[in-house]
């Protein structure tokens, strides 16, 4: 892919995350429309919307899980997938794209922890697979993240053996054992029983509180990201309808639409 | 019933001749069947058609024909093309080649049906392609791939029964080779029949059931009743 028109590299002071122009359809559907979106480090970051409104895609492109079709992502001033070459963008190699995602981690609506390992070992498998670090390093830090996830009494349990709150914050913690500087929460607490949400969002809201990680959250608890965001996006039809802070968001939202949706959302919940 | 016992004493030690070969031919057939299925089964999965296409043509080709044709071309027709074969070699190569097919398609299976995230969670974490699928994949598709191994393995042993057509000295020919000596066909075949049913339920069976149960404990499948 050629990208002509995108600079190779942003200048010092680039936002964490810039989507510059990104594109991305399945077949006819166009899920992102040229979207543009920066997150700055360290913000926190709702993104809220419909179904199919293309909430959901952002983040998995930005985890690579998805190729995008046209445009280009920057993270931390550096495009994510692209790579110059003859001063033109061009798809990057394998090795180029791993070293730009170890900056990246992710929390998936249905945790998917590996079954065949422990609590222990979903947080140390990675670092120890793709870090190099050395076990009995990486058991010791992963019982400390377990440990602030509240779940030092767990660390030997198959994710069989876990309630679904408490295997979401072994997937956090694995997420946190590879020192993401971006963490991208997809959904995380939409298939949960009501009585153990709190106690995934109370991890989240431990990590927002030290402020020293760039979160990106889709999200159905509105008073969640009410309360811990620093900007909350509406998406619709694959582009940032309105955004903003969350008290102008959701109490005075300029949009049609945002209005309609908070209605809809509020009156469901 | 005194008969049977003297035929058995007369020809047992041939019946046992042809049955140590039987079971060489099983277990190294077997090997290269595994081999194989592992190397096809993942080459149907990449996304390059340079590698993905060969294995297709392999899997059509061991599955679409008789394993007793393929026996044939291999001792028959390969030495026209200068590729000769001992009979005991073109034996396991035949049965291991086209039993190879059927468990590449069970490789590639199990795998596929490992849920996507589990290979999502590992990019996440930027395991690399080769780690997720040791670390990660193949370890989840192999619990779900032993049951249907241990009936293939059992098929392989009882396919290995047409290498007495290019008179390897296995246990089929050895019954044979009796039936002929003596006209007892009800005694020799009965035996031989006996014999590969005995290796299949008493061998293959329980040594399946027994990996299984042990990679699935060691998977944690069983955590909850631990």
């Amino acid at each position: 892919m050629n990208e002509p028109d995108f600079p190779i590299k942003l200048e010092s002071g680039a936002p964490m995350v810039r989507f510059a122009k990104v594109r991305k359809s399945y077949g006819e559907l166009t899920v992102l429309d040229d979207l543009d979106f920066d997150v700055q480090k360290n913000e926190i970051v709702s993104i809220i919307g419909p179904s199919g409104s293309g909430k959901t895609t952002v983040l998995r492109m930005l985890m690579t899980l998805e190729q995008i079709d046209h445009g280009v992502i920057y993270v931390d001033g550096e495009p994510l997938t692209h790579m110059g070459k003859n001063g033109k963008l061009v798809r990057a190699n394998n090795r180029y794209v791993r070293s730009m995602r170890s900056k990246i981690g992710m929390v998936f609506q249905h945790f998917n922890l590996f079954p065949h390992m422990t609590a222990l070992q979903n947080c140390m498998e990675a670092p120890v697979q793709v870090l190099g670090m050395s076990k009995q390093e990486a058991s010791d830090r992963s019982e400390e993240l377990l440990q602030m996830v509240g779940l030092e009494d767990k660390i030997h349990q198959h994710p069989a053996r876990l309630s679904g709150g408490q295997q979401q914050r072994v997937a956090i913690a694995r997420a946190l054992a590879m020192r993401p500087e971006i963490l991208l929460f997809d959904e995380v607490t939409s298939a949960l029983d009501p009585e153990v949400i709190g106690e995934v969002l109370g991890v989240i809201r431990q990590l927002a509180a030290e402020h020293n990680l760039t979160m990106i959250m889709v999200t159905h608890q509105m008073g969640f990201a009410r309360e811990i965001s620093d900007r909350v996006c509406f998406f619709y039809d694959g582009k940032i309808e309105e955004q903003g802070s969350p008290t102008k968001l959701f109490d005075n939202p300029e949009n049609e639409r945002t209005r309609q949706f908070l209605s809809a959302v509020l009156d469901a919940g | 019933m005194q008969s049977y016992l003297e035929y058995l004493d007369q020809h047992g030690s041939r019946f046992l001749d042809g049955t140590l070969i039987t079971i060489q031919q099983t277990i190294i057939a077997g090997l290269l069947a595994i081999a194989i299925s592992l190397v096809v089964g993942l080459m149907k999965l990449s996304s390059h058609k340079v590698i993905r296409w060969p294995a297709i043509g392999y899997i059509e080709f061991f599955r679409g024909t008789s394993l007793l044709v393929q026996l044939y071309w291999i001792f028959f027709v390969l030495p026209l093309f200068g590729i000769t074969f001992e009979k005991f070699t073109a034996g396991f190569i035949a049965v291991g080649l086209n039993l190879g097919a059927y468990g590449a398609e069970l490789v590639r299976g199990s795998i596929q049906s490992v849920p996507r995230g589990q290979y999502e969670a590992a990019l996440a974490l930027n395991m690399s392609p080769y780690k997720r699928m040791k670390r990660i994949i193949f370890p989840q598709a192999l619990l779900i791939m032993l049951p249907p191994w241990g009936n293939l393995l059992i098929e392989l042993l009882k396919g290995t029964a047409l290498v007495s057509l290019i008179a390897v000295a296995d246990l089929m020919f050895e019954a044979k080779q009796i039936n002929g000596s003596t006209f007892l066909s009800a005694e020799s075949f009965g035996t031989a029949l006996i014999i590969y049913y005995l290796m299949a339920r008493l061998v293959i069976s329980p040594a399946m059931r027994a990996f299984e149960k042990y990679w699935a404990k060691k998977m944690g499948r069983f955590a909850n009743h631990a």
